[in-house]
C-alpha cells in the first residue's frame, strides 16, 4: 500500500511536467511525436530508478558538502552508460532523440528526486519513487507527443487517422510545441484538480 | 571529504570504461549494418557485398564516398544548403548512370514538409526520380526549368536533395570511366562525363520561401 | 563574415529557446520580471562563453586519450565547478555584480543550455553553413547563443509583466497562458527561417 502510495505520488499528485513543471526541454524538444515523447520519457525513467537506488544506498557514505558533486557524477555516469547502450542496440531511437540523451543529466527531475527523496528514503522506497516519477513524466511526453501527431500529421503511433493535407503542421514545428503543452497543463490541471 | 568523490569518480569512470568496452562491438556492427541496409535498399537488391570503397570530393569539397558492390554502385554524397543545413543521401546507380534507387542518410529539415524528401522521390511519387538519369539531364526542380516535380512548400530541400544526387552521379560517372580507361575497356558510355566536369550547379538566390 | 553569419543564425534564425528548445528551464523560471530576466541572461553569457572554451580543450585532451566516452561526466563536472569558481570569484573582485548575478549562478549549472551548447561546440556540429568549426567560430557561436537566450529571456519577460495586469481565464492562468505566448514568440521568430541560407550566399560563403 505505501509503495503503490509512492506510484501514484509520482505519476498524479507530483507529476513532474503538469505539476512540478521540470524538465521542460526535453518534454518541448522531443516530442513531434507519440513514439519519440514515450522512447525519452521510458530513457529518462531508467535513468531515474537507477540513480535514485544507488543514491539512496552510498546517501550515508557521502559528506555534506560534497553531495551534490558525488550525485551529479553518478547521474552523469548512468547517463553516459544508457547512451552507450542506446547506440548498441537502439540506434534508431538515439539519432531521433540525438542531444537530448546527453542532456538527461541536467534534467532537474533527475537531480531533484535524488535530493528531495533519494537522500531521505531507503532504496526499495526510492526505486518505486523513480518508477512513479518516471512513469508521470513518460505518460506527460506521450500525451504530448501524441496530440502533437494527430494535430500535425493526422497519425498516431504513426497509424493514419485522417489525411496529412488536413493536418495543422504547426503542431509537429517548435510553436506548436509551447501552444500544445500549455493547453495541455491547463486541461490536466482543470479535470484532475490539482 | 575529497577522497569520498575522487573514490566515486573512479568508480564511475572505471564501470564506464567497462560498458565503453562491452558496447563497441555491437556500436561497430550497428554502423556496418545500417551501411550495407542502406546499400541493398538503394541497389534494389538484398545481399550486395561491397568490395571497393572510395572517397572523392566533390567541386566544393565535400566527401563523396563511392561503395562499389558486386551488384552495382552506391554514392553517399552531401549537400550543405538544405532548409536546415547538411542533407545527405545515399543514391544506387544502374550500369548506364540512371538512378536505381536513394535513401536520405541524414538531414535536418523542417519535419512535415523537407523532411518529405524521403518519400517524395522515390518510384510512383510525385517527384519520382528513379530510372532517371543525371547524365543525360541534370536533376532540377520544374520551377528551375527541370522536370523533377519539387516538395509541396519545400523548394530549398528539393533544391539542395537534387543537387546532392546530382553530386552523386557525377562521382559516379567519373569513378567509372576512371575504372574503365584503367582496365582499358571502351569509356566511350562516360566519355561525356570527365571527372573534372564535376560541378555543382548554382541555386538562384529567388524563391528561398518555404513555409 | 562567417563570423557575422554564425553570429545571425544563432540569435535569430536557430534561437537556443525558441527553435533548438535548450534552456528552457530558466526560460519560464526567471522570466516574471524583465530586471531578472536581464540577470540571468548576463549570467548565463559569462558562463557560457568560459565553459565553451574550457569544454573545448577538455574535449581535445579527452580525444588525445581515446577518453571520448567520459565527455559528459567531465563536461558537467567542468561546469559545475566552473560556476562555483565564478562565484567565489566574483565575491571577491567585484561584490556589485555577485549582488547582482549571485542568486542566479548555482542555477545555471542545471541550465541544458550550457552544456547542450558545450556538447555541440565539442561536436563541431553546431553551424550548418559548411564554416570550418575551430575554437573561435566555437567561442563566436557560444557568445550569439548566449545573446539569442538573453533576447528570448528579455523580451518573454517583458510580454510576462504586461500580463500579470491582464484578465486571463482562470483556468489558463499562470504556466498555461506563459507557454502559449512563448509559442507565439517562437512563431515569429520561424520567420527567419531561411534567412541565414540568403545571407551566406549575400556573404559569399
Amino acid at each position: 500500500m505505501k509503495y503503490l502510495s509512492i506510484l501514484w505520488n509520482g505519476i498524479l499528485k507530483e507529476n513532474p511536467t503538469f505539476v512540478l513543471l521540470l524538465g521542460m526541454c526535453p518534454t518541448l524538444g522531443t516530442t513531434s511525436s507519440a513514439v519519440n515523447g514515450m522512447s525519452m520519457g521510458l530513457a529518462t525513467m531508467a535513468v531515474l530508478i537507477f540513480s535514485n537506488f544507488i543514491i539512496s544506498c552510498i546517501k550515508s557514505l557521502i559528506p555534506d558538502q560534497v553531495r551534490i558533486p558525488s550525485y551529479i557524477v553518478v547521474i552523469a555516469s548512468l547517463v553516459t552508460a544508457l547512451q552507450m547502450f542506446m547506440q548498441a542496440y537502439t540506434p534508431e531511437v538515439y539519432k531521433t532523440l540525438g542531444l537530448f540523451i546527453p542532456l538527461i543529466v541536467v534534467n532537474c527531475i533527475i537531480l531533484g528526486r535524488a535530493e528531495a527523496f533519494a537522500a531521505k528514503h531507503g532504496p526499495v522506497e526510492s526505486i518505486f519513487d523513480g518508477i512513479g516519477i518516471g512513469l508521470g513524466f513518460t505518460i506527460a511526453l506521450t500525451l504530448l507527443g501524441g496530440i502533437r501527431e494527430i494535430l500535425g500529421t493526422g497519425k498516431l503511433f504513426g497509424t493514419t487517422l485522417y489525411s496529412e493535407n488536413y493536418g495543422m503542421l504547426l503542431f509537429v514545428l517548435a510553436p506548436g510545441a509551447f501552444i500544445a503543452l500549455g493547453y495541455l497543463i491547463a486541461i490536466v490541471k482543470k479535470t484532475a484538480k490539482i | 571529504m575529497l577522497c569520498v568523490l575522487t573514490l566515486i569518480s573512479v568508480i564511475a569512470a572505471g564501470a564506464l570504461a567497462y560498458v565503453n568496452k562491452m558496447t563497441a562491438g555491437p556500436i561497430e556492427e550497428n554502423k556496418a549494418r545500417t551501411l550495407a541496409e542502406g546499400i541493398n535498399t538503394v541497389l534494389g537488391v538484398s545481399d550486395a557485398q561491397v568490395q571497393e570503397t572510395k572517397e572523392v570530393e566533390d567541386a566544393n569539397g565535400n566527401p563523396v564516398i563511392i561503395y562499389a558492390t558486386d551488384k552495382g554502385v552506391a554514392v553517399q554524397a552531401i549537400d550543405p544548403n538544405g532548409f536546415g543545413g547538411k542533407l545527405s543521401v545515399l543514391v544506387g546507380f544502374a550500369d548506364e548512370g540512371s538512378i536505381k534507387g536513394y535513401t536520405v542518410l541524414e538531414h535536418a529539415e523542417t519535419p512535415g514538409l523537407g523532411a518529405k524528401a524521403g518519400d517524395w522521390f522515390q518510384k510512383g511519387q510525385k517527384g519520382d526520380i528513379i530510372g532517371k538519369n543525371p547524365g543525360e539531364k541534370e536533376l532540377t526542380v520544374s520551377k528551375d526549368g527541370g522536370d523533377v516535380d519539387a516538395i509541396t512548400a519545400s523548394t530549398i530541400t528539393s533544391r539542395a536533395f537534387l543537387r546532392a544526387v546530382n553530386v552523386a552521379f557525377h562521382a559516379y560517372a567519373g569513378a567509372s570511366a576512371q575504372a574503365d580507361a584503367q582496365s582499358g575497356a571502351s569509356a566511350q558510355q562516360h566519355a561525356k562525363v570527365a571527372p573534372e566536369e564535376v560541378t555543382v550547379p548554382e541555386v538562384s538566390a529567388e524563391g528561398q520561401s518555404q513555409n | 563574415m562567417a563570423y557575422l553569419l554564425i553570429f545571425f543564425s544563432a540569435i535569430f534564425v536557430n534561437n537556443i529557446v525558441f527553435s533548438q528548445f535548450l534552456g528552457i528551464c530558466p526560460f519560464l523560471g526567471v522570466s516574471k520580471k524583465v530586471d531578472t530576466a536581464l540577470g540571468m541572461s548576463a549570467a548565463v553569457a559569462f558562463v557560457l562563453t568560459i565553459a565553451t572554451i574550457v569544454t573545448y580543450l577538455i574535449q581535445g585532451l579527452l580525444e588525445s586519450y581515446n577518453l571520448e566516452y567520459l565527455q559528459t561526466i567531465a563536461f558537467i563536472l567542468v561546469i559545475a565547478a566552473l560556476v562555483q569558481m565564478v562565484e567565489i570569484i566574483l565575491k571577491k573582485v567585484s561584490p556589485a555584480l555577485y549582488q547582482a548575478l549571485g542568486v542566479f549562478l548555482p542555477l545555471i549549472t542545471t541550465n541544458c543550455a550550457i552544456l547542450g551548447v558545450a556538447i555541440l561546440v565539442a561536436q563541431g556540429t553546431y553551424n550548418s553553413q559548411g564554416i570550418e568549426p575551430n575554437l573561435l567560430t566555437g567561442v563566436v557561436y557560444a557568445v550569439s547563443t548566449a545573446l539569442g537566450f538573453g533576447l528570448a529571456l528579455t523580451i518573454f519577460a517583458a510580454i510576462r509583466e504586461q500580463l500579470a495586469t491582464m484578465d486571463v481565464p482562470k483556468g489558463m492562468q499562470g504556466m498555461p497562458i506563459a507557454l502559449v505566448v512563448a509559442g507565439l514568440l517562437a512563431m515569429a521568430f520561424m520567420g527567419f527561417g531561411g534567412v541565414d541560407n540568403g545571407l551566406a550566399k549575400v556573404f559569399g560563403i
